[in-house]
């Protein structure tokens, strides 16, 4: 019973990592009616951004994530109005192919900057709490701080979405982009709140993993699935959704292992991923696309 | 540079470029014939590579070998194990709309990889499998030179092959289903069956080049066929050279190794301590060159009618 | 006859298309703001091809669209919202998951100051979009749904409310209420251009009325007059 909460609460600290790469996604998938294959490195230079905070600064690795997410909302803005913007003018269809150079590119500027080995926030070993309250769980005070945080963004999200006019916007354009431009909505303007909104969530997944495990340039690359398929499984243009599925996602992965190998966790997502695909392709809140 | 060494090194860069050739055949008529956007090439061509590979490579205790087959029963097993993961995945794949139908084929390589990975038993891991033989040794033709001969002769055939295929019946409904998609499955043509069909003689094609390319290069492991090598450059090939077209594929081919081998050629005279950042630069090189394509010529050299997209919702 | 100055929209030889061979062949079209203006005609006239083209959703190849005297010719729609032009399309025509409220606000996005006088004066209009006014609005009915696609459109506060087939697909009873709601929105100022494949009705209530029939005026003339019109009853005035 209590591998199965201590695996429980690993699958929530992977499910936030996940939640917060696919709210993002999601909502470029809506918005911009495209995979973004870039999202995965998205999180790795978030990482990094703030492995530098932390460096340059002195900074632990808390405080350099709203640098990290801020500096990430810039790249992706910058990315989207210098690249993306000209091919969703051009030729829609090449966005795909072209995300997929773009994360090409972040992983080698990356290594070029960084280097290719293993980094790591801080040194030494946490010394993870425990609780006796439920016969010795024991529980490292970073997942409690992934989980809050995560919480605390995902509730940001949610006023952000609802309350403001931007926000509506956002979700309206998901809804129904013809309609939206209809009732003159300003697309562009809409577009860069998403691509600000991604690039920073992408940016506090990517600073959670190198905390939770460590950094490497491909790390967000293999969390790209995942990520995907807990999009795909909420619903795409849903971030609720996107929200829902990367808990299952991540708990379904973390789960896993009481029965398979540690090695075949992606395979995991990728099962789900392709049993919503085939029965349910909508997703679980009725995605727009 | 003495003759010999610079003739060797043609050689072997064709011989490259040949098989690189064959994927952008194979992907061309799953993009450029019914517009299936496969970003899992890589999965294909590994499949390919390791089936040609078990199969003709003689007994050993590290996994399972031990059938010594001949080259060409090794490139038949190829084609038809790639044939069928496309059978099995493009059932699922031939309805989705392209975004989604992008996301599971790089699932699928992906999980073809961890299975080659993790799966010692069948092909021995990381460590890989060694000690693929050339065809045809012992006789005149087992010299680098006598295998690029071979890969072109297959470059050809499938030229040949798929050309004739396009200008088939079969071929006709293709491009029916391109320009007009509605009124084709008006007329009774089952869309996703033709797709489906597109899709698996692609995937064969793809396993075909894995085959070729696992016995030049005598050495095969899942590193080899990471996204990078395996898929993107083919993309790069494909969009370069013209999608939609044969010849743009090859074309494609061609250039692009020309320009992967350049960068090589040039980090190379880097001092060695940057060696795996002169790795990191190269792909930089290639994506940037990719999204200048993108943005200038998307069309390629050689320009075909774009490839109709899957039902995106209006 | 109304003078050029008091021409709110003025659509004239309008060629056009989505993309291939042109769709309207020379249309014309005129509204005023004290008119309801019926466009009428038989499936793949272009009556809602010539509605998007005057809305700039579909190209103009020749022609001219004029709105209060200015060349509004394949403007943009944020262009047209700005000027006082609603559109309503006839599919698709509310957000989903969004609410009642929050459709209406979407609609007002461009405004500025306070949407709440505006929201109140649309939810006057529609009572039954005030008592669901927290729902969203994929899930009402149709005829309520055709309500919130309406509200979005007039929280611009327009000059010229165009709808395309406000009563498709509704009840005989919501078809009247819908004709009624019009002919209030009509009766506060607003010019009303509207496509109808309910015809009879649609003229009933129509100051004037036009038959397009393969992209072309057919005919003009004010809503009794097509009515009584034998060729135009002729035509398709059986449904």
């Amino acid at each position: 019973m209590n591998d199965i909460i201590q695996i429980l609460i690993y699958g929530m600290v992977l499910g936030s990592v996940l939640s917060m790469g696919a709210i993002g996604v999601s909502m470029i998938f809506g918005i911009l009616r495209f995979a973004h294959f870039a999202h995965g490195d998205f999180m790795t230079l978030g990482a990094y951004i703030g492995l530098t905070f932390i460096g340059v600064m002195g900074l632990s690795p808390w405080f350099a994530l709203p640098a990290a997410m801020v500096g990430m909302a810039v790249v992706a803005v910058v990315i989207d109005q210098l690249l993306y913007r000209r091919i969703r003018r051009t030729q829609p269809v090449i966005l795909l192919i072209s995300s997929f150079g773009m994360a090409l590119i972040l992983r080698s500027l990356i290594q070029l900057i960084w280097g290719s080995e293993n980094q790591t926030y801080a040194s030494g070993i946490q010394f993870p709490w425990r609780l006796d309250v439920l016969g010795g769980l024991r529980i490292k005070p970073d997942h409690v701080w992934i989980v809050l945080i995560s919480l605390g963004l995902v509730a940001g999200v949610h006023l952000f979405l609802t309350r403001t006019r931007m926000g509506k916007a956002m979700r309206a354009m998901s809804d129904n982009m013809d309609l939206a431009l209809v009732s003159g909505i300003p697309a562009e303007r809409v577009i860069i709140v998403t691509w600000i909104i991604g690039g920073a969530l992408a940016a506090a997944a990517g600073v959670f993993l190198g905390i939770d495990t460590r950094l490497h340039p491909v790390m967000g690359w293999t969390t790209l699935l995942p990520v995907f398929a807990a999009a795909i499984l909420g619903g795409i243009g849903r971030p609720y959704g996107a929200i829902v599925g990367g808990m299952i996602i991540g708990i379904s992965m973390e789960m896993s292992t009481l029965f398979i190998s540690a090695a075949y966790k992606p395979a995991v997502a990728f099962a789900i991923m392709v049993m919503m695909l085939i029965f349910r392709p909508q997703g679980i809140f009725k995605g727009t696309l | 540079m003495e003759f010999a060494s610079l003739f060797a090194y043609l050689v072997s860069f064709l011989t490259f470029a040949g098989i690189y050739a064959v994927l952008a055949m194979g992907l061309n008529t799953q993009w450029g014939f019914t517009g299936q956007f496969n970003i899992g090439i890589a999965g294909f061509f590994a499949v390919g590579a390791y089936t040609s590979a078990i199969l003709t490579t003689p007994e050993s205790p590290a996994y399972l070998g031990g059938l010594g087959m001949p080259f060409l029963v090794g490139l038949v097993g190829a084609t038809l194990a790639s044939a069928l993961i496309g059978l099995v995945i493009g059932r699922i794949t031939a309805k989705l709309r392209t975004d989604y139908l992008a996301i599971a084929t790089i699932g699928i390589a992906e999980m073809i990889r961890l299975f080659i990975k993790n799966e010692d038993w069948l092909t021995n891991g990381v460590r890989g499998i060694a000690g693929i033989d050339r065809p045809l040794a012992g006789t005149p033709l087992d010299s680098p030179f006598g295998y690029l001969l071979i890969v072109v002769a297959f470059v050809v055939l499938v030229y040949f092959l798929l050309e004739r295929a396009y200008a088939s019946p079969w071929g006709r409904v293709l491009r029916a289903i391109r320009e007009n998609e509605p009124a084709t499955a008006a007329a009774g043509k089952s869309i996703a069956r033709f797709r489906l069909q597109a899709f698996v003689l692609g995937a064969a094609i793809m396993g075909l080049g894995g085959g070729l390319y696992a016995h030049f290069f005598g050495f095969l492991s899942p590193e080899a066929f990471m996204p990078l090598y395996g898929t993107f450059l083919v993309w790069v090939m494909l969009i370069a050279g013209g999608s939609g077209n044969n010849r743009g594929a090859i074309l494609g081919a061609v250039v692009v190794w020309g320009v992967w081998t350049l960068t090589e050629l040039a980090t190379d005279l880097l001092p060695t301590e940057y060696a795996t950042q002169a790795a990191a630069l190269r792909v930089l090189l290639i994506g940037v060159l990719l999204q200048v394509i993108l943005v200038t010529r998307p069309q390629g050299i050689l320009p075909e009618k774009p490839p109709k997209l899957i039902a995106r919702k209006k | 006859m109304s003078s050029s100055t008091t021409t709110l929209l003025d659509a004239r030889d309008i060629y056009g298309g989505y993309g291939g061979a042109d769709i309207l062949k020379g249309t014309n079209l005129r509204a005023n703001a004290d008119e309801i203006v019926v466009i009428v005609g038989p499936n793949g006239a272009g009556k809602s091809t010539a509605m998007k083209a005057i809305f700039g959703l579909v190209k103009i190849r020749t022609g001219q669209v004029l709105f209060q005297g200015e060349d509004i010719t394949n403007a943009k729609p944020e262009q047209m919202v700005r000027r006082g032009i609603a559109y309503v399309p006839q599919e698709q025509n509310v957000f989903p998951s969004l609410t009642v409220q929050e459709n209406l606000e979407m609609g007002g996005y461009l405004m500025t100051g306070d949407l709440g006088p505006r929201m109140e004066m649309i939810y006057d209009l529609f009572p039954k979009l005030a008592e669901r006014r927290r729902q969203p609005a994929g899930l009402m009915s149709g005829g309520e749904r055709q309500l919130v696609a309406m509200g979005r459109a007039l929280m611009v506060d327009p000059k010229l409310l165009m709808l395309d087939e406000p009563t498709a697909g509704l009840s005989p009873k919501l078809i009247d209420e819908t004709f009624e709601r019009i002919k209030e929105i009509n009766a506060q100022g607003i010019g009303v251009l509207m496509v109808e494949q309910n015809a009879k009705q649609a003229l009933a209530i129509a100051s004037r009325g036009y038959v397009l029939a393969t992209g072309a005026n057919r005919h003009e003339d004010t809503g009794p007059n097509l009515l009584a019109n034998p060729e135009v009853a002729e035509m398709f005035l059986g449904g």
